[in-house]
């Protein structure tokens, strides 16, 4: 509207006869506008990855169609691709609640770590002997993941809450710990033979898997897929109601967006700090207990600190902090990990991961700016 | 019309500037003359602003010409305007906080080229500032001034860079009354050196005090152009800008206060800096009654509705809402007990810019039936209930969907007066409830403001303008320096000049009893 100066960002890139403006847009953009621009910027993104593999000396569509059909080509790479993608659908979860309310919650890696710990502790302590039925094994190392998870949620977001330390740096650090802490379980406590691995898990303590039901139904022979895509898929949709259509979530998307109008409304905003800290440490946990179990079924350093926490980040961004979106996009990062595997380990799919990335964050601008052209020839 | 001896510096002819949705500018004329204060008038969204950014460079006309000192120009930003001589001196100022008066003058200037002699131009600044009368220090750190010396950087910032045309938005809105003299005298002074000034205000009086000529523009059109301000009257302007008959006599029933619903004693608090801000105020407020509390701008009256509110904890006193302690308290203690504030920040404090109109209603009513059932949300009600406070309040949106950073200034005090007084509050406190809105806005608010005075609400209005305080309160407070320095009644009659000096004084800082009766 006219009589709000607040408007500065007049940008020219001068060029003889073209002149580029970009205003502001003033209004809405309709519903699909979003949608389109992110397509097309994952487009232009594959267009730019594809140039970079031609001079690298590939051929870039052979590349992509491998990548393709390494990815979504048969149900038994399908399912691999999904069992990629449910520690990234869990981890983005935790980030895309926690980045909701702008707390930049840069830990669920530790927090998926703790996860794996907290769920391997009920197993391993042992508190619960190795003959116990799956029917309570599962649930209460759900819960275990869960709470260890929260707790190191919690630690960075009492900081915040109490002493206001910067939440970046101290969920940052909390992840070096938790490697530390899970290393010296895995090294000294829980070791198998000296190894740098704990002893398996036994069956009860694992979580089904689509494979287990091959004698039934044949077609599922093979398919690794677990419970943890259930519970992924289940958080979400949790989620999304919790955010969109719960007093709580409406809090939490208040203080998101003017912390200062929230404070004003009466909202405690130290208290939520802390419970959006557990609630997003708990997903993370949750993350890293549905790995353990549906996937390693042992505790292991490496396999379970292998960045899903990071790549969490990542894809709550390119989710736009919608669960329900982060599904689609855990799936297409699940894929993209996998291709990995399949072309040569972490090259091209990571850089088509960056170049994506990039391309989605820039074409961000298109939403909240439009571009004028203008073929004005006069100067002056 | 004008006088052929005195050659136009500006000229615009047939501007038209569309935003989505929006005529901004439909085919305006515009000039201006050496040498004289043009006032541009308007409401709110008549498209003031949008012209004059026109002028300066910000935005590019999609017709229409501008003739600056006989060239036909074409601006293509802000940088080829000031080169022209064009300056202008928005309503939120560009300045850097940390950084000296004379190092913000010179910022962006290709001078000094390497070795930062700055006690040099320290002494250019200071020469400059007497010129004109801008008195400021140009050693002091921006953040360390008040508004009005920002604002007075902000000339000089256009003056040091040669412009002989300022325009200037909204200049008053941020001052205290002494320093819009100040600025008058500053602005009277700089056409005597020949340079031409463009005023835009939507305040009559002003605009009546100040400009030689005024032109009036309502929904992106002229509708006075370049009249005489010896030549006019304000109920003629007022016309012209809102298209009908304003009303300046508020309908005010005679006020029938009941019991004290508000009780502030000996209240203490420091500010955000940590400096003392209330030194001891007391004072009350009954339902049923409009209290004012009037001072110029920065000497307490934030810490106060901040305190009454919640927001901020006092240091010692006693704040009483009907009879129970509220004194550092939270602020959902407060709104549970019938408190309805309208903060004096609306986009930062009393809205979340990018959720809906329904998000933003439902702030105050989001914990309990009908709009939440067992923790969750019902989007029916809720949009139900914004809808009917949209029609009721004629908040003008496409629909309750809209995040409300798209409002304007008026649609967006209209959401915030919805909500608050939808809660039927026992208490208001309403810290600059019009400001920045446009006649027919201000007019709005006045009206609710006296409705809930007969739904016998107890409302503590905290505001600059004197007018409207002496015009609605049934008593007004001044306050100076954290304190209170006395306190009128207003009768249903029109304050008297007598008793508008008395407030005045007090407003500076003379306490009530040491002001001499007057007619002895």
């Amino acid at each position: 509207m006219p009589g709000t100066p607040a408007i500065k960002t007049t940008l020219h890139l001068k060029q003889p006869r073209l002149r580029i403006h970009l205003e502001p847009r003033l209004e809405e953009p309709p519903r699909w506008y979003p949608a389109a621009v992110s397509l097309g910027a994952i487009f232009i993104a594959l267009v730019i990855g594809g140039i970079l593999i031609a001079f690298a000396g590939g051929d870039p569509i052979a590349s992509y169609l491998h990548i393709a059909e390494s990815s979504f080509g048969s149900v038994g790479v399908l399912s691999d691709t999904i069992v990629k993608a449910t520690p990234i659908l869990l981890t983005s979860l935790a980030c895309s609640v926690a980045f909701r309310m702008r707390l930049w919650n840069i830990g669920a890696e530790g927090q998926f770590i703790m996860g794996a710990f907290g769920a391997s502790a009920v197993v391993l302590t042992p508190i619960l002997p190795a003959s116990t039925s799956p029917w309570i094994f599962i649930p209460v190392m759900v819960l275990a993941g869960m709470l260890a998870g929260a707790l190191w949620g919690l630690i960075p977001g009492l900081l915040k809450a109490r002493f206001n330390v910067n939440e970046i740096i101290s969920s940052l650090m909390m992840n070096y710990i938790a490697i530390a802490w899970v290393n010296f379980f895995v090294f000294a406590v829980w070791t198998e033979g000296g190894f740098q691995m704990t002893h398996q898990f036994p069956e009860n303590a694992w979580l089904p898997r689509l494979l287990d039901y091959a004698k039934a139904f044949p077609i599922l022979r093979g398919l690794t897929t677990h419970l943890g895509l259930v519970l992924g898929v289940v958080a979400a949709v949790i989620l999304w109601i919790v955010i969109f259509r719960s007093r709580w979530g409406y809090e939490i998307r208040l203080i998101g967006d003017n912390p200062r109008a929230a404070q004003y409304t009466g909202i405690n905003i130290t208290r939520n700090i802390v419970l959006v800290m557990m609630l997003s440490g708990a997903l993370a946990g949750l993350g890293g207990m549905s790995e353990v179990t549906g996937v390693i079924h042992r505790l292991q350093t490496s396999p379970v600190a292998a960045g899903y926490g990071f790549t969490g980040i990542i894809v709550a961004w390119l989710a736009k902090l919608d669960p329900l979106v982060a599904i689609l996009v855990s799936i297409l990062f699940g894929a993209l990990i996998l291709a990995g595997r399949e072309i040569q380990p972490s090259g091209v799919p990571k850089m088509i991961q960056g170049v994506i990335l990039v391309c989605l964050i820039a074409s961000d601008f298109l939403l909240r700016y439009r571009v004028r052209i203008n073929r004005t020839g006069e100067e002056a | 019309m004008e006088t052929k001896n005195n050659p136009l510096i500006v000229e615009m002819t047939g501007i038209v500037k569309r935003f989505p949705g929006v005529l901004a500018n439909d085919h305006v004329d515009f000039d201006l003359q050496p040498g004289e204060i043009h006032a541009l008038l308007g409401e709110n969204g008549a498209g003031k602003s949008t012209l004059m950014n026109v002028l300066a460079g910000m935005y590019q006309a999609e017709s229409g010409t501008i003739k600056v000192k006989d060239n036909i120009v074409n601006f293509s930003s802000p940088r080829d305007a000031i080169q022209a001589g064009i300056g202008m001196v928005h309503q939120h100022f560009m300045l850097v906080p940390t950084q000296s008066v004379t190092e913000n003058i010179l910022l962006g200037l290709n001078r000094p080229r390497f070795r930062l002699n700055l006690s040099e131009y320290d002494r250019e600044v200071s020469e400059l500032s007497d010129r004109f009368g801008l008195k400021v220090d140009p050693r002091a750190k921006i953040w360390q001034l008040s508004v009005g010396e920002q604002q007075r950087v902000e000339i000089l910032k256009m003056l040091y860079r040669g412009t002989d045309i300022l325009v200037m938005d909204e200049p008053t809105a941020v001052l205290a009354p002494q320093e819009i003299e100040d600025l008058f005298v500053t602005l009277k002074a700089m056409i005597a050196e020949g340079k031409a000034i463009v005023f835009i205000s939507h305040k009559l009086q002003e605009v009546m005090s100040i400009a030689d000529r005024v032109t009036v523009l309502r929904k992106g059109k002229v509708t006075a152009a370049g009249l005489g301000a010896k030549h006019t009257t304000r109920q003629e302007l007022a016309k012209q800008m809102v298209g009908r008959d304003v009303v300046f006599h508020l309908d005010k029933k005679s006020s029938h206060p009941g019991e004290i619903a508000l009780q502030v004693e000996n209240v203490h608090a420091g500010n955000d800096k940590g400096l003392k801000a209330l030194n001891g105020i007391s004072l009350n407020v009954r339902s049923s009654e409009i209290v004012g509390l009037a001072g110029v701008a920065g000497n307490g009256q934030r810490e106060l509705a901040q305190v009454i509110t919640g927001l901020r904890k006092c240091d010692c006193g006693e704040i009483q809402l009907n009879g129970e302690s509220i004194a550092n308290k939270s602020a959902l203690f407060g709104i549970l007990r019938g408190i309805a504030h309208i903060p004096e920040d609306r986009t930062h404090v009393g809205t979340a810019p990018n959720l809906s109109v329904t998000d933003n209603v439902i702030m105050k009513q989001y914990r309990h039936p009908p709009i939440t059932h067992n923790g969750m949300l019902n989007l029916n009600t809720a949009t139900k209930f914004a809808e009917g406070l949209k029609e009721e309040y004629d908040i003008i949106v496409p629909n309750v969907e809209t995040p409300v950073r798209l409002l304007s200034g008026g649609n967006l005090q209209r959401v915030i007066l919805a909500r608050e007084i939808s809660g039927k509050p026992n208490l208001l406190v309403a810290v600059q409830p019009t400001r920045g809105l446009d006649v027919g806005a201000i007019e709005g608010v006045h009206r609710l403001l006296l409705s809930q005075r007969e739904n016998g609400a107890a409302i503590l209005l905290i505001s600059e303008e004197l007018e409207e305080l002496l015009s609605l309160s049934d008593r007004v407070y001044v306050i100076y320096e954290g304190r209170i320095m006395g306190e009128v009644k207003i009768g249903a009659m029109e304050p008297s000049n007598e008793l508008i000096e008395m407030v005045g004084l007090m407003m500076t800082g003379t306490p009530i009893d040491k002001i001499p009766k007057g007619g002895d």
